[in-house]
């Protein structure tokens, strides 16, 4: 099965969001997560009209997986302008097992106590592992679970299939 | 790779080459150290939120054993784990159990039962860091954070950070570390990050008497003059007189010392009119360095001070990182 071109799941993703924020006015934030949610969160940016700056989050400091994996060696640092009591829309690229998000929530909160969060992301490939969900999704598509799906950026942006060793 | 357990840059790295205990700057590589930058940069974020922990090191046991006196390095290390929400156990060895006359490796054994994951050392011996590496439990992370006039390796790498965000690079700087070489476990450990970070000259400027001799094998050119060894200074590093490790005279007096080798303003306008005065603290004003250098414009003394929590984050979460990793290598 061939993958999607991501810039035609962005348009879906961008057209979702004009029809659930019609008015698109300080109170909302966007936030990207490293490394693909921040290119594909920077590509939905340039084409709205937000009025505040783009946040980029790097969850390295609130992964679950600490103590098996140690810390991630490419540590980027989190940027977000004032979140309190915003609307936050916070973007990635995959969404699998949901720990991703659930970590970059525990992030968010640790700046302050946003409005409202509405998750966004380019795939759903199922595999959930925790009782979370994206409010916008730009395709859902099955994989088997020894399948990633690759995102490479930022210019131009495609997918590919990884296949694990099992 | 090969694993040499006596050889102090190996015994720090895991198998697959990353950082599980901190013990030197000797050895370790230029991706090692630029990582380490890396991390304690993306720290420096974290503390300007109100909220200024991350969970990192949450339900981990932290303990400084510092077998010497320190307050700022041992009050850094204390914040920086309280930051990554670990609990941290502080205990003055100077004046405890060791002075009633129990071993080194009696209070080790005593302390890994308490079931710590991480032990901070300071010590008055050199190599007492790595002895104590050689013998803890398995995924005890041990970092040095002083050991006689060996090494200072934090230490060095916040100045290293603080040069860093000063200058943006390592390339073309030229760097002066002034005073009490011989005694300073800074300056070898600021020398090795120095040359493996690819500075473009690192100086070491004091009297012989103070100038070990095997300092130039080292990678630093010796200057006894310090008008001529400022010269073209990028970056100047003030060095404290260490008074309580001095047993011999090997100074005619402190009046004397700061004549020939404190940083004055005089002396400051001979290096390039850019350059940043560090001192590792605590400052002697008046001996090595006049109060109007160390409050004045290209002082980041403080800016160093700040740098060292973040710095301490840094390799505190790569070392128990480490430590933890490759038990159960699993994708998420």
């Amino acid at each position: 099965m061939s993958l999607p071109q991501p810039s035609t799941l962005i348009d879906n993703m961008i057209a979702e969001v004009n029809q659930r924020f019609p008015t698109l006015n300080e109170s909302i934030v966007m936030v990207g997560i490293h490394t693909g949610g921040a290119w594909i969160a920077n590509a939905m940016y340039q084409k709205l009209n937000l009025k505040t700056p783009l946040g980029l989050l790097d969850i390295s400091f609130y992964r679950d997986d600490f103590s098996q994996n140690g810390l991630h060696p490419q540590v980027k640092s989190s940027e977000l302008p004032d979140i309190e009591g915003k609307t936050i829309i916070l973007v990635d690229d995959v969404i699998m097992s949901g720990r991703t998000i659930r970590a970059a929530m525990n992030e968010l909160f640790d700046y302050g106590r946003p409005k409202e969060i509405v998750l966004a992301c380019l795939l759903d490939v199922g595999h959930r592992e925790l009782p979370i969900q994206a409010d916008i999704v730009g395709s859902a598509i099955d994989r088997p679970s020894n399948q990633r799906i690759k995102l490479s950026g930022p210019e131009p942006l495609s997918l590919s299939t990884v296949t694990l060793d099992k | 790779m090969t694993m040499n357990p006596l050889d102090p840059s190996q015994i720090q790295l895991t198998e697959d080459g990353r950082l599980k205990h901190f013990l030197t700057t000797e050895g370790l590589s230029k991706e090692i150290l630029t990582e380490i930058l890396d991390t304690a940069d993306s720290f420096i974020g974290t503390q300007a939120r109100s909220v200024k922990t991350v969970p990192l090191l949450r339900g981990k046991t932290v303990v400084n054993l510092f077998f010497e006196n320190s307050t700022r390095t041992r009050s850094t290390f204390e914040l920086a784990a309280k930051r990554l929400s670990a609990n941290i156990l502080n205990l003055d060895i100077a004046r405890s159990a060791t002075s009633k006359g129990e071993t080194l490796m009696d209070t080790l054994w005593n302390l890994e039962s308490m079931y710590s994951d991480m032990f901070v050392v300071r010590h008055a011996d050199s190599g007492a860091a790595h002895f104590i590496a050689q013998h803890v439990t398995p995924n005890v992370a041990v970092i040095n954070a002083g050991d006689g006039r060996h090494a200072h390796p934090t230490q060095a790498m916040l100045d290293m950070l603080t040069i860093r965000r000063e200058k943006g690079s390592f390339e073309n700087l030229t760097v002066a570390i002034v005073g009490d070489i011989l005694h300073s476990r800074v300056a070898r450990s600021q020398i090795y990050a120095l040359n493996t970070l690819g500075a473009k000259e690192v100086r070491v400027i004091g009297p012989n008497t103070l100038l070990p001799q095997e300092i130039e094998s080292l990678g630093a050119k010796a200057y006894n003059n310090m008008n001529q060894g400022l010269k073209g200074v990028d970056v100047i590093i003030m060095l404290r007189l260490q008074k309580e490790r001095m047993q011999n005279a090997l100074l005619p007096s402190e009046a004397e010392f700061y004549r020939l080798y404190g940083l004055s303003t005089d002396k400051l306008a001979l290096a390039n009119p850019d350059a940043i005065v560090m001192h590792p603290g605590p400052i002697n004003r008046g001996v090595e360095i006049e109060s109007a250098v160390a409050d004045g414009p290209q002082s980041v003394i403080l800016k160093q001070v700040s740098n060292g929590i973040p710095m301490r984050m840094a390799v505190m979460a790569m070392a128990m990182g480490g430590q933890q990793s490759g038990q159960n290598k699993e994708e998420v």
